[in-house]
């Protein structure tokens, strides 16, 4: 967090990276205006896809010190107003597991690249994209922590696989590759508490590094400011207290 | 995408968005987040053109109020099936 004698800018913009399958992708990318090396962070967007609170999630990781850039997962499905694109994802049943892990490496890479990065980068996503945060800590070792809030179909049923999405995270739950937080309601759906108990125990019996803080008053989406019925300001606050301290402690993020 | 509920109806029709009235070739139904309506979850059901990025009809309905469309839809299509009987 700046002091108030700090020179403070933001570099905010739209970037291409080179996705899953060399696939050039748009992204959102911010960055503090300072010369020290920064801990960057990969932001996956929620269900509603790559919208004004996700860019504006992406600033807030800037303002707070970090590289962060949020690729749009929807980007190969054409272009025109964010809810259509993420109603026509939803229609096809989501980006596939594969290409989201691809994405999510091309991001990582981006930040890498970058002139101001100090190697280490962590992955932060909501609902959908907190299961691609745990999916991509699984299923690639090229990030340092991950952060999943309230990502629903970590856990599933067999029959509840798609093409898109073949097999469940928590079956790769022993290759998780960092340190993870996970924040959830306790009165939400979707992963219901039932499913995050089954989640925990994966990941105790696995030895990994992992944290989760669960909220009583607090289901899907409690952070989302912009939706009342969601929004939990005290759930919210602690929970952003958590995020700031769990990367700050992992990736040496200021 | 946090329940992965779709279904989708073909059909040939017309629908009247913000640019008009467009030809329907499907319908995309949910249950999921909602963009708009203040819910957890709807029940939500989309009118649009094979290319999928044109014109929309999207409404976005709770699962009671989801429940009460399909009777009075059921409704209308029996009596309508009526109608054109009795008409032959």
């Amino acid at each position: 967090m700046p002091t108030t004698d700090q020179y403070e800018g933001l570099l905010a913009e739209t970037v291409s990276i080179t996705g899953h399958g060399g696939d050039e992708i748009h992204a959102y990318f911010a960055k503090p205006l300072t010369e020290d090396p920064r801990a960057a962070v990969v932001l996956f967007h929620h269900f509603p896809g790559w919208d004004e609170w996700y860019k504006e999630q992406t600033r807030r990781f800037a303002y707070h010190g970090y590289l962060a850039i949020c690729p749009d997962l929807y980007c190969r499905l054409g272009h025109g107003e964010v809810d259509d694109v993420a109603a026509l994802a939803r229609a096809q049943g989501g980006p596939p597991d594969d290409q989201v892990v691809g994405d999510a490496e091309g991001a990582g890479a981006f930040l890498r690249a970058h002139g101001g990065s100090n190697g280490k980068v962590g992955l932060w996503g909501t609902c959908s994209g907190g299961r691609h945060a745990f999916l991509v800590a699984c299923r690639s070792d090229g990030f340092d922590a991950a952060a999943d809030l309230w990502g629903g179909g970590v856990v599933a049923a067999p029959d509840e696989a798609t093409a898109s999405r073949p097999v469940a995270p928590v079956e790769f739950t022993a290759d998780l590759s960092c340190p993870l937080l996970g924040l959830f309601g306790n009165d939400d759906q979707s992963p219901t508490p039932e499913q995050v108990d089954r989640h925990d125990e994966e990941l105790r019996r696995n030895g990994k590094d992992y944290e989760f803080h669960r909220y009583d008053g607090a289901g899907h989406g409690f952070f989302y400011y912009d939706r009342p019925a969601a929004y939990r300001a005290e759930q919210a606050v602690d929970g952003w207290e958590k995020v700031w301290d769990f990367f700050g402690r992992k990736l040496g993020g200021k | 995408m946090c329940t992965t509920i779709t279904e989708t109806v073909h059909l040939d029709g017309s629908a009247k968005g913000a640019r008009g009235w467009f030809r329907v070739d499907r319908a995309n139904l949910g249950y999921d987040h909602p963009f708009h309506a203040d819910l957890d979850h709807a029940l939500t059901l989309d009118f649009v053109d094979e290319t999928g990025l044109g014109d929309r009809v999207a409404v976005e309905i709770p699962l009671d109020a989801a429940r009460r469309l399909l009777v009075a839809l059921g409704a209308a299509v029996e009596r309508a099936e009526a109608y054109e009987s009795a008409a032959r």
